[in-house]
Order: C-alpha cells, then structure tokens, then sequence
C-alpha cells in the first residue's frame, strides 16, 4: 500500500472527506450516548438547543469561543512553522498573570491607555514563554513538545503558587484568588446588556489580522516557507531562527491574549482553573481549520458550540460532559486523516 | 543539607524511589520501542491513563490483577494500533496524531470512569498488589529492601528491562526494529516489511505505556482518580532522550529521576521545607527533566530516521 | 557438418510485456527482455527512459499493471521484494538502502534469519562473509559502521548483501555514478567474476563507453518502451546513443568567449563541519569561463558550494568577490553580491514543494522592492514574474499559481535556473545543474549556461559526470578529499589521467 499524490484534486475530493470526517464524529455522539443510556437523537438535539438554543446558549458559545480563537491561532501559527507549541496552557496563563501584575493597581491609569498596556504586556509574556523553548531547540537541538508540555505543569503550579501567596485576595474567603481587576482594567462588553466582551471582537480581529500577515507580509511568508521547507528557506536567504524566534513571539503572545481576554474580558480575577485546557483545546481547533487563521475562527465557534451544548446536554440528559472531548479528539484525528485524503489516494503498490 | 543526609540514608526514601521509578520504566521502555522503530508516540500521557483506568476497572469489576494487567496491556495496544494505522500507515503528522490520541485516550477514560461510577465523591478502591520480599536478596542492606520488597509488577519491570535490551541486541527481530529507524529503506529491501515492524513496535510499546500506567491504580495506589498520571508521559518521553535511546540508560534514568521526586517528597516534611511552599518542590521534577534534555540532546544517537514516515516506492 | 555453436545459455531472467503507469505517467510500455546465466545485459536509456521503474517492479518495490516476469523458469509474484530475494534476484540500489549507524555485518543479516528466532549466529554469517569477499574480490571490515566507510565502500556492501543472499541475477543501477575511474574498473573486475560463477547480471546506465566496456548485450529504452536490442560486439557507442534518443547526438560547441575579470577568489580557504572540509582551496573564478570542478561526490563539493551560496564562512583564509574581501556571509549577501546558486537537490534545498511557482520564483528576492515595500508583498509583481520566467524557459506547468511540487524535475530545474538567470548573476554556481533530467531538458540547461557565459558570467560547474565537464569547461579542477588540482585547459586531459586526480594521485607531487 502507498500513498499517491494527486495532481489536481478536484472539487469533491477536497469536500468529502473532511465533510465524512465531520458526519462521523456526530455518528460517533449518537454511540457514545447510547453507551451511555441515553436517546442519541435526543442527546444530539440537547447539543445543539444547548450551544445554539437561546439567546443565553449563544452568547455562552460566543464566550467561550473567544479564547479558542486565541490558542487556535497561537498554535495554527507555530504549527505552519513546524513549531511544535503545545505550551498554549503555559502561555495563556502568562498572559493571564501579567493581567492581574499589573491591572489590579499597580497602574493606575485610564481605560484608554490601561487596556492596550495590559494586553501588549501579556502578549510579552507568552512571547517569552514560548521563545525560551524556541531557544533551546535552536541552541541545543531540544524538542519543543516536551519542554513546552512540562511548562504547562510548572506554570500551572506558579500561579497555585502566588495565588496563595504573594497574589492573595486578601478579601477572599477559601478558594484561592486573585483580587478584581481594576473597573479601568477591564474590557467593555460590545453591546450594553449582552453578556459579550470585547474579546470576542478583539480575536476576530487577530484572526483577520493573522490571515493578512500570512498572505500579504513578507514576515507571513517567511514563517510560512521555514514551515514548508527549512532547507530551501534558509538557502534561499531567509534567516530561519530569526524567523523562528518571530514566530514563538507572535504564537506565544496570541496565546497570552486568551489569558487576557479571560481575565479583563470575562471573570475579572485570576483563579487557578481560569483554563479548562484552553491550551490544549486550541490545537484540536488549529488542525479542524487546517492551520487556516480564518477557518480558526469557524473552528472555535465549531469547538465551543460541542463544549457548551455537551454542558447543557448533561445536566439534563445525564451523559458525561467528557463526551464533548471525545468527540473532539475524535473530529482531530478524523480531520487529519481527511485532509491528507483530500490530496493523496492510497494506492497499491 | 544535614536533612537531604537525613534522607538519603533511610530505607524508606530507596524503597519509595524504586516505587516511583516503576511505572516510569514501564512507560520508557515502551516509548523507547517506538522511537526505536522510528516512530514518535505522544500519545503515551493518554495511554498511560487509559492503563491505569482500564487495569483498575478491571479488578474493580473482579478480575484478578495479574487479569487486569492484561487488560491495561490490550487497551494500550488498542490505542497504539490506532496510532500506527495512521502515522505508519497513512504517514499523518506524527505530532498531532500523538496528541490526539493522548487526548482520546484520557477522554476515554474519564468518560467510561463517570459512567460507571457516576456519582461518587472518593473513589472506591481495590484491593492492590502487595509487596512480596525475594527471599534471601531483599535482605541485603540498604538496597535489599529498596530493590528486592516491592510489588511483583516492579520485579515485572526489572525483567522487561532486561528482555527489552537482550531483545534489541542480539535478536534478529531487535535488528530489524533498530534498522527500521534508521534507514526503512534497508529493512524494504531485505524483504522485511517496513509496516509491519513499525506498527508492531508502536503497538506492543504502546502496550508496556498502558502498563507503566496501571501500575498507579494496581501497585502504587490502589484507586483511580482524575488528573493520575500527571505528566508521567511526558517526562518519559524526555528520558527517552535521557537515555539515549538505550534501554539501559533510560532505566537509569528513571531511577534517578523517581529519586528526586522521593526527595522532594520528603522535603516538604522538614523545617526547610516548611519555609518554601509546596509547589516549588512538585515543580521541581518538570524542571528536572527540561534541564536534562538540555543536557542529553545529541542529535548523535537519536534513530536517524524518527519521524519520518515512509512512503514505499518514493525514491 | 555438427553443429559447433555452444547451445545457448539457459534464460535466468525472462520479463514479458511489463506495464506500468503512474497516473497520466505510462513508465514502461510492454516491455520484454530477457537475460541468460553467465551474461552482463546493459539497460540503456536517459534519465526518464523507465529504466528504475523496470528494475523497481523486478525487484517487488512496484507492482506492474500488466505482464509477468519469470525467474530461472518460475514465475514471480509481482510486489515483493521478499519473493524475489528468495528467487535469487539481488538489487544493488542506487541509493545505497544500508543503515548507517549499523556495520556491515549487521547489514548483511537483516532479513536473513526468521524474525521469531533467538539467535542470529553471527559467527557463522561472518565467517561466509569472509569467504565471498576473498571470492569476488569486495574487501570489507564486517565490524565497521557503515557512516564510517567510503561511497566506495558502501557500494561493496550492497554487492555482498545480494552475494551474501545468493543472488542468481543481479541487477546494479547506475553503479559507477559515484565511482572513481579505477573504482569503476574493480567493480567489472567483480562482476566478470559473478558472470563467471554463473550469475546474470543487469548492467543499468546511461553511459555510452561503459555499457561497451562490461556488456555482451544492450537494450536500449526510451521513453518506456524497447528502442532497440544488439550484442555489443555489433555495435558502438554512436549507434547506440541514437538508438536511445532517437537522432543524431551532439555535443555542445563551446564557442571561445571572451575572458574578463576575476569575479570571485578563493584564497587559501579553509572550512569546517564538513566531511570532507576543504583545506586550503585557492580557485579563481574568471568571468566569460566555465569552470568545471570534477570529482567523486563526497571530495569536498559540498563545502564548496556550501562557500559559494553563502552557507557557510571560511575558518581561514579569504573569500574575496569583485575585488573585495567578503567580512560578513550568509545566503542573502550572497544572492546580493550577485552570485546565482543552482543548488544540488532542487526539492530539498532548491525549491519549496507545496508553495507555488510565483512564490518559488521571488523567495531569493522577497525582499526587492520589485516585489516588496516595507513589508507588503505585491503578489500582482511576483506573478508576473514568474510567468515571465514560465514563457522565456518554456516551463510546463498549470501556471503561476501552481504547486511546484506538481512539475517534473526538469520542469523544476528551468524555474531554479530562469529565476537565477534572470537577474544577470555576475558569478553563477551549478551544482549537478543536469543530474535525474531527461536529454531535452539537460540540452536547454547546458544552452543557458553556454549563454550566460557568453554573457561574461564567472561560472563553477560541479558535476559527477566527467563527460560533461570535458564538453563543457574552459577549465577544469579536478578536486579530492577537499583538496584542489591545479586548472587543466580545455583538450589537455585525458579521462584517465583526470581519474587519477579523481582518486588522489598528483596531489602528493603537486607544491
């Protein structure tokens, strides 16, 4: 058995399989519900009501899209560059904590000024994050899903860390947090009376901004010819660990801005579970989109929806909400193989 | 420093390490298997969880344990055929397909644990492997008890350890999984089949991770919870690389790792230890493994063809 | 009056109307030959011609579409390289398939033994190991690492593993392309003494004296099919070079041209990081001159050419471009002092696969504000470009916006060249600029560089074909274990002596 190239993919081969993979995984919900005891058609409609339902439901997913747009974008744009980032976690946690350094008064300035401040120093923060494994690969031949996934546990354990130390509420009662944000500090919601911030538009932009550094920038293209071909880019005259570094800062620092837009947009204090895996989450969202800054968006809207409805879905129809995760797991591997489909038939040898 | 003295010198702290170390050398023997192969598994966090969820259901429902380690081992097979049909036979990124895995495996896992046990608020446990001296060895001072009073799947360990490297070594099946990951190509035209090799290898490897897994559940603690395996995975992974690729070394490894963690454990329990909080210590093993890899990448013994999926024919 | 002509040999190999596509792609088109034991059959054909695929589909790395294939009477089970290592069939690859970090003796057992079995009984294996050396003449160290031997070497311990197998017909693809002269001449020497022991032997090449030199008979593919059959004693090497291209063949004239400047200077350079690094080079690159650089793959080429395009900087001595000693390299300075880098591996280092022609067509000159302000790409300009580069060097393709992945190596070998020429390079380095391109697509290379040097570029030609560094250099270094002979006139050289260079005779007497 062998993979052949095609050379001219025609329209259906580039939809169908990743639309199969799609049509699997809801087929993949409907067993697990039944394994589960419950109505697939039910537990399916439950999903859906749940993220899409009710005015409440969407805003739910818009919310919780908004840091998927943020880590899918952080590891879409490291991934292109055979970055391995699976630190999201670490970095989105950085982000989250320069937020609370700084915002909670030791800056006491206005919205205007304040907001940007806070969210380039987050950015800075994931950006060095990131470039410290970036740099050990570079220097020492170190892979970088292995330091950037024990960065992950060791982030995870700082912020427990100062939370019970150094960043204590001193007016909180037993759980471990941070004090609130300063009212300057945090994002406005879009529109009065909506449970959305500005977060939400903040990664809209970033993904536009994003597709835009990929298609019309040189630095776009730099970082997308070290991904596709190293050898050619750096013989061609590109500077690969300049560019690598470039990418690391730029990846890490969107990842940042999901801590950010978590801490200044939504719960306005930093507690050690702001993330449920956002991190980890982002990279199933980057290879759904393929890699593909304005597919992150669909995406994430996509992941969200799972996550929220699962939640609704629960509570009411008894299923583990670790369905949602299965699925999603499930929708990665599908996609990858579907993408590969969609470019190469298997063929006798 | 009188305290880390204090420390090294107690049976307790040897006993704990080589306790520690277990399923750690379950877990990199396997990875070493399919890295040896030329094949990357990150999925072995995930598997590592499915092993543990799946050995302790197994005797939670009844089995006998040496049964439900059989059934960590299937259950990690399951998922390593599942990686190897699509890295080895697709040639899928091997990245993503690892994480993939690791987090279907894990979702799996916490999954089927909330549906058989749904609404619980500790988990229920099992009754456990018990320790078993070797007669006449476990009596040796210092290092009988450490070495030789541990539980029968630790002594598991040690033979798997040795099986492992005889295996690589001196059979003509460990020469063609040691040349499958450096030159497929060689293996293809000595009429061996390049698929073949690799998948078995991720397979069975991803089987002895499943093991590494439940020793947690069957031997070290005697329940499941979330958030077990903790990135056991992941530090295998990096002693692997620690190791050299060689079984040996990587079992060292894993000694000298599980003793850093025993220490730091034991710690926390002295007045130095009082002084500093507590997560500095549990940070302490992840930082480890990163400065080890600082230390140990060279390029030189990494299998020269690791990660690159081979594409009969493409010449 | 009895019949005195020694009955004919029996047939060892027997292929009939093999078939093959891939894709659009028909490689072999119902091809049949045949060999007998005791007999060394050429298979002639350019690059392209089908040749590699044939011996693929024999050897079970492809199956064929149609036809069968019979070894020694019995059939062969298409697709299995383990059915025809147990039929007696031994394949030494072009691209050696030996794992380096493994020795010899490992190499030579893989697959020998069953996988479920304990022991491996090396002792036994090197002990007949030994035995077939002696016999064939291959010397060889059965404990050495492979990445420790040389190319010539490594060649040997192909050949034993199809000995070591006892192979009936073995099949060697273009076997002396990495050899020197002399290396060449052991390697008949050993097969002379395979036909002996009753083998047959598949002689693949593309080289005209060779095939005369070591071949009782000759096919000749071109373009997938049979173009023709002949012993080589009816024969000789013009016949059989039109055979294979279907027309007359010549070689390119080399019309004098008017010699300028020096254009580039190595000085006594030195590098590192290189096996082997170049030690104390002194070379002139004169504009209007080709200069051939000819030699073994893995004498120092690499480092040299790695000097040229940029990619890395002398430990000592000086490299000086236009009159000035070069402080501070890399690729991009390079590209800027207007050196034109045709590189060795256009699909590693020479193009990136999954961008498109316009975009492999700017990558060197991203940065130009042709195609570039600060920062903005104009893409309108880099099309155009590119198609430019598509009409002047009639480059078959979808268009600018195609993956370049999808073009034939020839193809991808015009944009490399056009995108360089194009910007009038003062210096051109071409490194194996014709090597896997079929006879079309390496006369229009070998025409450009002729006009470029007409043109007055300073051009270094690095080949491993010492036929084409004879035809088309002004002058010629030959360079060995990254040392470098002095420049021998056009006409001067014999390919012997040239050879003895090659293996690193003459430089011991040369100052």
């Amino acid at each position: 058995m062998r993979l052949e190239p095609i050379a001219a993919p025609g329209p259906a081969r580039r939809i169908l399989p990743p639309l199969v993979a799609l049509g699997a995984t809801v087929l993949l919900a409907g067993v697990l519900a039944l394994i589960a005891g419950a109505d697939p058609l039910a537990v399916l409609g439950l999903i859906v009501k749940g993220a899409l339902g009710s005015k409440f439901a969407l805003l739910e997913t818009l919310n919780r899209a908004t840091p998927l747009i943020f880590t899918g974008l952080a590891v879409a744009v490291a991934f292109r560059a055979r970055l391995w980032n699976i630190g999201a976690e670490a970095q989105l946690y950085a982000g989250a904590l320069m937020t609370v350094l700084l915002g909670t008064g030791a800056l006491p300035w206005p919205s205007a000024i304040l907001i940007p401040v806070l969210a380039l120093a987050a950015m800075l923060a994931g950006a060095l994050m990131l470039m410290g494994p970036a740099f050990l690969k570079l220097r020492f031949g170190v892979d970088e899903v292995v330091t950037t996934l024990l960065l992950n546990f060791v982030m995870l354990l700082l912020v427990s860390m100062l939370l019970e130390g150094p960043l204590k509420d001193p007016m909180g009662m037993g759980w471990p947090k941070s004090p609130a944000l300063l009212k300057e500090a945090r994002l406005p919601r879009i529109v009065d009376g909506l449970r959305l911030h500005w977060g939400f538009a903040l990664a809209l932009i970033a993904a536009v901004g994003i597709w835009i550094l990929d298609r019309k920038t040189v630095a776009g293209f730099e970082m997308r010819a070290v991904g596709a071909g190293e050898a050619a880019a750096g013989f061609a005259g590109i500077r690969v660990p300049r560019v690598v570094m470039l990418t690391a800062a730029l990846s890490g620092g969107l990842a940042a801005l999901a801590g950010f837009s978590e801490v200044a947009g939504l719960k306005g204090n930093l507690t050690s579970d702001l993330s449920p895996g956002y991190g980890y989450t982002g990279i199933v969202v980057a290879m759904l989109a393929a890699l593909n800054p304005l597919g992150v968006v669909l995406a994430a809207l996509f992941v969200a929806a799972i996550f929220v409805g699962a939640d609704s879905m629960s509570r009411a129809a008894g299923v583990p909400t670790y369905i949602a995760d299965i699925l999603l797991a499930f929708a990665l591997l599908a996609m990858v193989l579907a993408l590969t489909m969609t470019r190469y038939r298997l063929r006798r040898a | 420093m009188n305290e880390i003295v204090d420390i090294l010198i107690s049976a307790s702290f040897w006993i704990a390490m080589v306790r520690i170390a277990s399923p750690l050398i379950f877990a990199t023997l396997g990875e070493l298997l399919c890295e040896r192969a030329g094949v990357l598994n990150l999925g072995i966090e995930g598997i590592m969880v499915a092993g543990a969820f799946a050995g302790w259901f197994a005797a939670y429902s009844g089995m006998d344990l040496w049964s439900a380690v059989a059934v960590a081992f299937a259950t990690g097979m399951v998922f390593g055929a599942l990686h190897a049909l699509l890295t080895v036979l697709f040639g899928l990124s091997q990245h993503v397909v690892g994480i993939g895995i690791t987090l279907l495996a894990t979702s799996s896992s916490y999954f089927a644990y909330r549906l058989a046990l749904p609404e619980v608020t500790s988990p229920p446990k099992i009754e456990a492997f018990q320790t078993w001296p070797v007669p006449g060895l476990s009596q040796i001072p210092l290092i009988g008890p450490a070495l030789f009073d541990q539980t029968p799947l630790t002594y598991l360990a040690y033979l798997l350890a040795i099986l492992l490297a005889v295996i690589l070594v001196r059979t003509p099946l460990g020469l063609a999984i040691r040349a499958v990951g450096e030159n497929p190509a060689a293996v293809e035209a000595q009429g061996l089949s390049v698929t073949g090799l690799r998948s078995g290898a991720v397979i069975v490897g991803s089987g002895l991770m499943a093991v590494g897994g439940a020793f947690l559940t069957l031997s070290a603690f005697n329940s499941f919870f979330f958030g077990m395996v903790n990135g056991r995975g992941w530090i295998c992974i990096a002693l692997v690389v620690f190791g050299a690729w060689k079984p040996g070394k990587a079992v060292a490894g894993a000694f000298l790792f599980a003793a850093f963690d025993a220490l730091q454990i034991r710690l926390q329990q002295t007045p130095l230890g009082a002084h500093l909080p507590y997560q500095i210590f549990l940070m302490l093993p992840y930082l480890l493994s990163i400065l080890a890899l600082i230390l140990t990448s060279r390029r030189a013994s990494v299998p020269a063809a690791l990660m690159q999926p081979f594409r009969k024919g493409e010449r | 009056m009895p019949d005195l002509t020694p009955p004919p040999r029996p047939v060892a190999l027997r292929l009939s109307k093999i078939t093959k596509r891939f894709g659009p792609v028909l490689a072999n088109d119902a091809i049949s030959l045949e060999v007998a034991e005791g007999e060394v059959l050429a298979l002639l054909g350019e690059n392209g011609a089908g040749k590699t695929t044939l011996m693929n589909i024999l050897f079970g790395h492809y199956t064929a579409d149609e036809g069968s294939i019979e070894v020694l009477g019995a059939p062969l089970p298409p697709g299995q390289p383990r059915a025809a290592l147990e039929r007696g069939i031994g394949m030494v690859h072009q691209h050696f398939t030996l794992a380096e970090n493994l020795t010899v003796l490992d190499n030579l057992l893989l697959g020998t033994r069953s996988l479920w079995q304990a022991r491996q009984h090396r002792s036994a294996a090197r002990h007949r190991i030994e035995t077939l050396a002696d016999e064939y003449g291959l010397a060889v160290n059965p404990d050495a690492r492979i990445a420790d031997l040389s190319v010539g070497e490594r060649q040997r311990v192909e050949i034993l593993k199809a000995l070591y197998r006892e192979a009936r017909v073995l099949i060697l693809d273009e076997p002396t392309a990495v050899l020197t002269p002399q290396e060449a001449d052991a390697l008949f020497a050993t097969l002379r003494k395979a036909v002996a022991h009753g083998l047959a032997v598949i002689f693949i090449s593309h080289k005209l004296h060779e095939v005369m030199a070591i071949a009782d008979r000759v096919v000749v593919l071109r373009h997938g099919r049979v173009a023709g059959e002949v012993a080589t004693t009816g024969t000789d090497a013009t016949r059989l070079a039109a055979m294979m291209v279907g027309a007359e063949v010549s070689t390119p004239m080399l019309a004098p041209a008017t010699e300028g400047a020096i254009a580039m200077r190595f000085d006594r350079v030195v590098t590192e990081g290189f096996r082997p690094d170049l030690s104390g080079v002194t070379l002139d690159l004169v504009g209007g001159r080709i200069t051939g650089l000819a030699g073994v793959s893995g004498n120092g080429q690499a480092a040299l050419a790695a000097l040229i395009s940029g990619l890395a900087r002398p430990i000592s001595g000086e490299v000086i471009v236009a009159g000035r000693t070069v402080a501070d390299w890399s690729p991009a300075l390079a590209v800027g002092h207007g050196i034109g880098r045709i590189p060795e591996d256009r699909h590693h280092t020479g193009t990136i696969g999954d961008f498109s022609l316009a975009e492999n067509a700017v990558i060197e000159r991203i940065r130009d504000p042709r195609f570039s302000r600060a920062g903005w790409i104009d893409w309108r300009a880099a099309r155009s470009h590119a198609e430019k580069l598509i009409a002047s060097y009639d480059i078959r393709c979808p268009g600018p916006d195609a993956r370049i992945r999808l073009l034939s190596g020839g193809n991808m070998q015009k944009l490399i060249l056009g995108r360089v020429l194009e910007e009038n390079p003062a210096i051109i380095l071409a490194n194996q600029p014709v090597r896997g391109l079929d006879i079309g697509a390496v006369r229009f290379v070998q025409e450009q560089l002729l006009k470029a040097r007409q043109r007055g570029a300073a051009i270094l030609l690095i080949s491993e074909d010492l036929e084409e560094i004879m035809a088309l250099s002004d002058v010629i270094h030959v360079i060995s274990e990254g040392r470098l002979s002095p420049g021998f006139a056009r006409g001067s050289m014999q390919p012997a002596e040239l050879g003895l260079w090659m293996a690193g005779q003459g430089f011991d007497h040369a100052a």
